[in-house]
């Protein structure tokens, strides 16, 4: 450290440099077992005053957990200081995160769901004092059908993936109805989201990813020599993750029904055509949203969110059960004729049901036209000041991006050795997320981008300009870019142990077994 | 039209401006890829909206106060959505909106989040006496199907053995996730997987000599799998000290309000096993160095299992699921420590067993009354509706409905004697 020497500036204030001067939190905060101390407690319990009851020992706890043990400020500051080191929607400009529909989610939302009327309801209370929790259900999937076209909307999946699962399950279990189980084939497309192929690979199907064609479509060729008797079902994203609507997704879906397959729609990408164009409109069957992508729930570093599976008549009887009807009684819950049973526990993750809800409320058809309007100006206008990076391309330039880009850096790659990964780890160096994609990389050096309809102008001017300048640090002094981060929490990380049986460490008692004192 | 104040660029200066950047004449110019035949021709049939916050304030409270909850009764309700107490804590830390607003930062950006993580699994890697602990999934039921299901894997066999008693929604799940891969078998031998034990079981049961079913279980080569809740192992043994190779469950139980269903997260332990490590579809944070002394950094231990970095050739499948709580609930356990986790677990067994004396008293039959019971306990009656109905009229959620004229009854810490003795009295009044 060295004294101030430098003179100050004067008045007025200069203006702001062109980027950001941004540094996170760097508490260098330990462990939290390092900061236990014995006799330390952070909440009291209370006692029942009764006779304690005494357990045989083949079921006792004999030596206590090794919990640590802090009083309650020094667990406050604890994470409140780790909530520091993390970048949130509130905190940055985050469209970097492609694929995920990063938006601003209503602070007024967050205080329904805190109050004791959500948060404190169980889901096995009689029907007449949860009249209210199951209106809002029966509203929001009055709202999903309407978006989707589709007959029914089951709110019960805990997220995208549980929502692809529940299709797919949906599936299986009207082929077995019609006595056509030998259908064992799932049809699905290099740039959906590989949880449509996992998914399917645990409901028991083989699967086939159809790869992009010459024009960045889903190759239809391949898909007319891939159906057949065989083909269970087509589970499709549109836009797919390259932003390009496929134009021709009506004859894939009729393909489809020509063998006999069901078409289900991964809507995970739904933010720019909402009220634009629907599932049913083009066949589906079946489709999902991600009600913590487009409908506005916070993702919650990675959950809980929450999946909305709708399905066309001929799939209702085997929805996950209950459904929430509307009676001359009031709301009742119903078990679908063929449920293929639960997918969770109770109705579904309410909390985020209440967030989308009062959501599309605070917006109205106008208002989710305007969301998807404005999300595709965005993308346009991003890809626009992206593409005059040098060494930024776009595969496919030439077809029209609905609300997302995969965008590559394979030039700049090339001209300068630096990856696509550490472009992104050095653009973290100025406040924001940056994503490559999905694997496999189809598109090399891949990096996705979706800014949807919550950014400005000119927070779009900022990212693209942080890119830039990232690109040209990139050729100017490709070492540098390289070592990245600098203004993090932490410093570059050495990931080579977590491969390593021999040296992985999943939890501190593992990391202390092989690398410290236990 | 003003702009939206969720919509920044609805301003039509901003558009124009944007558009004239981009050389577009309009934003229809970006939908020229979906074909007219597809492009709704209408306005959404969507109901007015409400702009003004405190409208949408107003609107909301009507709906939410139709909602009697359970600070507003004496609930009973458990069966898998318990009602513990939350500490003030663990609702500001999980209110942080660095934390609610976050997604899938690098290990950089989002340390914090990553550490988190971490010591969350670490923290209930102590409670369970296990190495390995995954970043949470849905719920306790997609655990204990993914349980299952890595069992079977590992073993390479397809059967599962049922040694409890399950609720019926949670078998309804694990009948569809098993399909068509794995059968449930009710005989031992060398074909079986897993022996799956629940302890609690649905009924609140504590298993006797659970080491007899490890052995079982070891003896023809399959796993032993437990379910288990976590807020019971500051008294209850932890599955692994008798024998269990995978563990599972949920973790609302650990500061997650009811929520309606919305608090539920899963948990999978396992030891420090490569083979067993191989087959978990979760996420798994671990410690890494960074280029400075004294710093721990963090990332994703043996990624290539997962079907981020496989699609359908990676294990089952990983995505958005329940990390926030995972965060709350290592809140919870730093808080609570050792001897707050021995005090909650011996307060719930006291109460546990005192409203089991009490409702015998009042006259009811109580199911498995000479086992060890945590936190819930079934009565049977001659009506199970009329009993329900008759205490709801006296505010009292008396417990959640089972088959067979079965009520299962909970009590947490946050029931008082009092609570409790409210509860007998109505009881007897009603069967009376």
């Amino acid at each position: 450290m060295s004294a101030q020497t430098e003179p100050f500036a004067t008045m007025p204030v200069a203006p702001k440099p062109a980027l950001r001067r941004f540094h996170q939190a760097r508490w260098d905060e330990p462990i939290i077992f390092e900061l236990s101390q014995p006799g330390r407690r952070g909440i009291g319990v209370p006692e029942s005053g009764l006779p304690e009851v005494e357990l045989p020992e083949d079921i006792r706890r004999v030596n206590r957990p090794a919990l640590p043990e802090l009083s309650q400020l020094h667990v406050v500051r604890h994470y409140t200081r780790l909530s520091q080191e993390n970048l949130g929607v509130d905190l940055n400009v985050d469209v970097g995160q492609g694929t995920c529909t990063m938006k601003y989610s209503p602070k007024v939302n967050d205080i329904f769901v805190r109050d004791a009327k959500i948060a404190e309801l169980h889901p096995a209370q009689p029907l007449d004092s949860v009249q209210g929790a199951l209106e809002i259900y029966w509203r929001l999937e009055q709202i999903l059908k309407e978006i989707s076209g589709m007959s029914r909307v089951s709110l019960q999946p805990g997220a995208g993936s549980a929502a692809i699962y529940a299709n797919i399950a949906m599936i299986r279990a009207y082929h077995a109805a019609n006595g056509e189980s030998h259908r064992d084939q799932v049809i699905t497309t290099m740039f959906s989201h590989p949880s449509n192929a996992a998914c399917a690979k645990v409901a028991g199907y083989d699967i086939i990813t159809l790869m992009p064609d010459a024009d960045g479509f889903p190759d239809i060729e391949a898909l007319k020599a891939a159906i057949g008797p065989r083909t269970a079902a087509l589970l499709i994203t549109n836009p797919e993750d390259t932003g390009i609507y496929n134009p021709q997704i009506k004859e894939f879906v009729d393909l489809v029904h020509g063998v006999g397959g069901l078409a289900c729609y991964d809507q995970a990408n739904a933010n720019g055509i909402l009220g634009i164009t629907r599932a049913a409109d083009a066949g589906f069957d079946l489709c999902h949203f991600n009600l913590h992508k487009t409908f506005s729930t916070p993702h919650a570093c990675g959950g809980p969110a929450a999946g909305a599976c709708g399905v066309a008549e001929k799939l209702v009887p085997f929805l996950p059960g209950p459904v929430v009807d509307k009676t001359d009684n009031g709301f009742v819950l119903a078990t679908p004729a063929h449920s293929i049973g639960k997918i969770r526990p109770y109705l579904g993750v309410t909390p985020n049901v209440v967030r989308a809800y009062a959501w599309v409320m605070a917006l109205g058809a106008e208002g989710l036209r305007d969301v998807a309007e404005i999300a595709v100006l965005n993308n346009n206008y991003l890809m626009h000041k992206i593409l005059r990076i040098p060494g930024a391309s776009v595969p496919w330039a030439d077809k029209p991006r609905v609300e997302q880009v995969r965008y590559s850096w394979q030039e700049l790659s090339e001209q300068t050795g630096v990856h696509s990964e550490e472009i992104g780890v050095r653009a973290a160096d100025f406040g924001v997320h940056y994503w490559t994609s999905h694997h496999p990389y189809v598109v090399a050096e891949p990096f996705t981008l979706e800014p949807t309809e919550s950014y400005s102008k000119e927070d779009l001017d900022e990212y693209a300009a942080i890119l830039a300048h990232v690109a040209d640090e990139a050729r100017r002094d490709p070492a540098f870019v390289k070592g990245a981060p600098y203004n993090q929490s932490i410093h570059k990380i050495d990931p080579t142990s977590l491969d390593d049986p021999q040296q992985w460490s999943p939890t501190w008692r593992a990391y202390q077994r092989k690398h410290g004192a236990r | 039209m003003n702009a939206h104040p969720y919509i920044p660029n609805t301003g039509p200066a901003t558009r124009t401006a944007m558009l004239a950047a981009i050389g577009a004449a309009s934003i229809e110019d970006f939908y020229a890829g979906i074909p007219a035949g597809l492009r709704l021709q209408r306005p959404l049939n969507l109901p007015a909206p409400i702009r003004d916050e405190q409208g949408l304030i107003r609107h909301m409270k009507g709906l939410l106060n139709q909602n009697t909850d359970t600070t507003e009764a004496l609930s009973f309700l458990g069966a898998g959505c318990y009602p513990h107490h939350v500490p003030a804590v663990c609702d500001e830390i999980n209110g942080r909106s660095e934390f609610l607003t976050a997604y899938a930062g690098e290990p950089y950006e989002d340390h914090g989040r990553f550490q988190a993580l971490f010591e969350y699994v670490s923290m209930m890697g102590e409670l369970l006496d296990m190495d390995v602990v995954n970043v949470p999934v849905y719920d306790g039921y997609q655990a204990t199907g993914t349980a299952l299901r890595m069992a079977c894997r590992y073993t390479g066999r397809d059967k599962v053995l049922l040694s409890c008693q399950i609720l019926p929604d949670k078998l309804s799940k694990l009948r569809d996730y098993l399909t068509p891969d794995i059968e449930f078998t009710t005989v031992l031998d060398d074909s079986v997987a897993a022996i799956y034990l629940e302890t609690p079981d649905m009924y609140g049961v504590v298993a006797r000599n659970p080491r007899l079913l490890a052995e079982a279980a070891h003896a023809h080569g399959a796993l032993f799998v437990v379910g288990t809740d976590p807020i019971s192992l500051g008294v209850l043994a932890p599955p692994a000290s008798y024998g269990a190779d995978i563990v599972c469950g949920d973790i609302q139980s650990l500061g997650m309000h009811q929520s309606f269903g919305g608090g539920q997260a899963g948990f999978i332990a396992t030891h420090d096993e490569e083979r067993l490590v191989a087959e978990f579809p979760s996420r798994l944070f671990g410690i890494a160095p960074t280029a400075v002394a004294g710093e721990y950094g963090f990332g994703d231990v043996y990624y290539d299992r997962t079907s981020f970095a496989l699609r359908e050739e990676g294990k089952e499948w990983v995505g958005t699921a329940a990390a926030l709580w995972g965060i709350t609930a290592g809140v919870y356990l730093a808080l609570m420590g050792p001897e707050g986790m021995r005090e909650v677990g011996e307060t719930v067994l006291s109460l546990t067993r005192y409203a089991m004396t009490s409702l015998t008293d009042a006259g009811a039959t109580v199911l498995h009354p000479n086992e060890i019971h945590f936190r819930e306990f079934a009565i049977a009656v001659s009506d199970a509706d009329a009993l329900l109905t008759s205490l709801r009229a006296e505010n009292i959620f008396g417990g959640v409905r089972l088959s067979g004229n079965e009520v299962l009854i909970c009590v947490t810490e946050r029931h008082t004697r009092d609570d409790i003795d409210r509860l007998a009295s109505a009881v007897k009044g009603a069967l009376a």
